[in-house]
């Protein structure tokens, strides 16, 4: 049974070197909440330092990707009965500092975005970078009839509803991303941005790195106009 | 249609049939992936024995040679099949992904774990063949 209403929940992909720090910091600003670690097919002693730093471990067999770990955290949310989820990234770039205002903001929402352009204080990504990012941000902004700054953020809280939706084993999982936001949009989810601060994440992710920029307009390109073709019908709970 | 080519062509056809039918016979591949051979297969010896059935389509689709007619059907095939197998791969992986989620989940460790009293079963897991 779950001991808190809210679980933390961080994916985590050969993040044995900076995965305690983080644990320990929710621990600090969250003493009350269950954590729960997705080992994604980590090749260290991921699992080992998590349950050592006191949480629950989920281990992939194989490498599935950030996304599907995500999903395997929100299966887990759901059937072990979880009301939130709060999503934070293994490698520190996310402050868990700011889970409380997260938390906060889910009262009058479904899915919560930690918006790291909303706060003056955090990294900036390159400028290539933050160039698709922000076309994106205009274009889901844009369907969605209100202000997102942040698609690209992991730092994010999910209500039950909204896990329901993302739990689906039709759900396209891949990194969180505009077309996500758009699919929740359109399924009645109600989502709100709040400031965090991000850090710079030290670039040892497949996320940043050689021809993802291109491979990420090109797939917001397609998935954005094909989302908007495709009826959403998420088995959402009233 | 000399009869060399004819003879050629029946051969080859037969020899594809057998090859499903044992395939399938010894179960190296299921019979729900062998009906699109086998039909492949009757096409390809129904067209042998019977050349004035390819002429005539040839002149319904307004090619010149039975031959174009051959190969513009021989490459229509070959795209369906790829986007059939596609098709299954998707259905597959997306299997495979379920799958080990449910691994993970069940071997849950940590505080109060193995934690399977705390988890339900899932009502659809592997169960999304569409």
């Amino acid at each position: 049974m779950p001991s808190s209403e809210t679980l933390v929940l961080i994916p985590a992909f050969n993040e044995e070197p900076r995965l305690p720090e983080v644990l320990q910091q929710v621990r600090q600003v969250a003493p009350r909440l269950d954590v729960l670690v997705v080992n994604d097919g980590s090749t260290d002693a991921t699992s080992a330092v998590a349950r050592a730093a006191g949480a629950r471990v989920c281990a992939h067999p194989f490498n599935l990707g950030y996304g599907v770990a995500l999903q395997t955290g929100y299966k887990y949310a759901l059937r072990a009965g979880y009301r939130f989820v709060v999503q934070l990234d293994a490698d520190g770039q996310h402050d868990p500092a700011y889970v409380a205002a997260l938390l906060q903001a889910v009262e009058g929402a479904d899915v919560v975005l930690g918006s790291r352009f909303r706060e003056p204080g955090s990294y900036r990504p390159p400028l290539l970078r933050r160039a698709g990012m922000i076309l994106f941000a205009r274009v889901a902004s844009m369907l969605m009839g209100q202000r997102i700054t942040d698609p690209t953020s992991g730092f994010r809280v999910l209500s039950r509803r909204a896990l329901q939706f993302c739990a689906s084993d039709s759900f396209p999982v891949d990194y969180p991303d505009a077309d996500m936001l758009v699919a929740f949009h359109r399924a009645g989810l109600r989502v709100a941005e709040v400031p965090v601060r991000m850090h710079a994440s030290a670039e040892s992710g497949s996320m940043h790195g050689g021809l993802r920029p291109l491979y990420y307009v090109f797939k917001m390109g397609i998935s954005i106009p094909l989302t908007m073709l495709r009826r959403e019908h998420a088995a959402l709970e009233p | 249609m000399p009869l060399q080519q004819k003879l050629f062509a029946i051969a080859a056809a037969l020899v594809v049939l057998g090859f499903i039918v044992e395939m399938v016979r010894r179960r190296r591949l299921r019979e729900e992936y062998a009906a699109l051979w086998i039909l492949t297969g009757g096409v390809m010896l129904l067209l042998a024995l019977w050349y004035d059935l390819l002429v005539g389509i040839t002149r319904v689709i307004g090619a010149v040679l039975p031959t174009t007619t051959l190969f513009l059907f021989g490459l229509l095939f070959l795209v369906v099949i790829s986007v059939h197998f596609t098709i299954v791969i998707s259905r597959l992986s997306n299997q495979v992904r379920s799958l080990a989620q449910e691994l993970a989940i069940l071997r849950l460790q940590g505080p109060g774990g193995p934690n399977t009293a705390a988890i339900r079963a899932a009502p659809s897991a592997g169960a999304d063949g569409a």
